[in-house]
């Protein structure tokens, strides 16, 4: 019964009007808890004393590892949407996986770029080709590809198909990411958060960086929800201007 | 470099690249009510936003799926 309730809910969301009236309820709630969020985060991480070993660099973690969360978390929203475009045909999940790409990229960018930032004073290197910072670029070169897409055809549901495919064929590089400090000897240290037998990360390193780590999260569905509007709206304007200009060929002197 | 150079630079490029980011969506989101607005004022308005008269002559059109 409550899950019955849930799908009808869902399926409520379907309509884009619905949708528009919920995001401009939630969204100033969501862009204050992000603001506030972020506050507490970064007062927790530049109060905190450093690592015995890395000293004050440990600050650039609680960038760096949300950036990358958030990569990940970020094209396993897609996927979800492509299952949605391709099995239930959903006419919000297109717009969704759309809306997220771009989103996905910048902070696959962050997470590179940081990671750089990080590795030339604590591994002596800006970059190495191992399987983990490897597999991210691929991740970048993966949105920046479904970008280039979208952007490539003209035709929105052509294009969601299409990409909706692509997005389920490149979600195999999701655990490749996630395991590859574990399948292979890399430079990239293994997890210390998200691990089976609990994190092994000191207390005083862990709250900051869950702190940021939601303040980013918030700030990603923040971003989507306002994106995915600003989809809706733009293929609104197309309808729009599509009627308008058929209204303009329906005028009593191109009939007679 | 000093250490405090790399700590300074990862907040800066996430600063950068968060607020760009963002300033993007919102402006985007700014210039697709504008136009709307424009159409609205032009009398160009959708299917369901149309007073119910006009929705029964059909000038209304198929195809906005959003």
């Amino acid at each position: 019964m409550t899950e019955s309730l849930a799908i009808t809910k869902f399926s409520d969301l379907a309509n884009p009007t619905r949708f528009l009236g919920l995001a401009a309820r939630i969204l100033p709630w969501m862009a204050g808890a992000t603001a506030i969020l972020f506050a507490i985060g970064l007062y927790l991480s530049f109060t905190t004393e450093g690592d015995y070993q890395q000293g004050m660099t440990v600050r650039i973690m609680y960038v760096h590892v949300p950036a990358a969360w958030l990569s990940m978390m970020c094209y396993s929203v897609m996927a979800v949407s492509a299952i949605g475009t391709l099995v239930w045909r959903h006419p919000l999940a297109d717009v969704s996986h759309k809306a997220a790409a771009p989103l996905g990229a910048a902070f696959t960018l962050i997470a590179l770029a940081t990671g750089s930032l990080w590795g030339k004073p604590m591994w002596g290197t800006w970059w190495v080709w191992d399987a983990r910072l490897t597999s991210v670029f691929v991740l970048f070169l993966m949105y920046l590809g479904l970008i280039a897409l979208n952007r490539a055809m003209d035709d929105p549901g052509r294009a969601a198909r299409l990409s909706a495919v692509l997005i389920l064929v490149g979600f195999v590089n999701i655990p490749i990411i996630k395991f590859s400090v574990d399948w292979w000897n890399t430079l990239h240290q293994p997890a210390s958060v998200i691990r089976m037998d609990g994190p092994t990360i000191d207390q005083e390193f862990l709250w900051p960086l869950l702190f940021m780590a939601i303040a980013f999260t918030t700030l990603f569905f923040t971003l989507h929800v306002m994106a995915m509007r600003n989809e809706i709206w733009r293929r609104r304007i197309t309808a729009q201007r599509r009627m308008a200009a058929r209204m303009a060929g329906r005028t009593p002197g191109s009939e007679a | 470099m000093t250490h405090t150079f790399y700590i300074a630079m990862s907040y800066a490029v996430t600063a950068i690249v968060t607020l760009c980011l963002t300033g993007w969506v919102w402006l985007d989101g700014r210039a697709r009510q504008k136009e709307l607005a424009e159409l609205e004022a032009s009398g160009i308005r959708r299917r369901s936003a149309q007073p119910r008269n006009d929705a029964a002559r059909g000038d209304a059109v198929k195809g906005d799926t959003a």
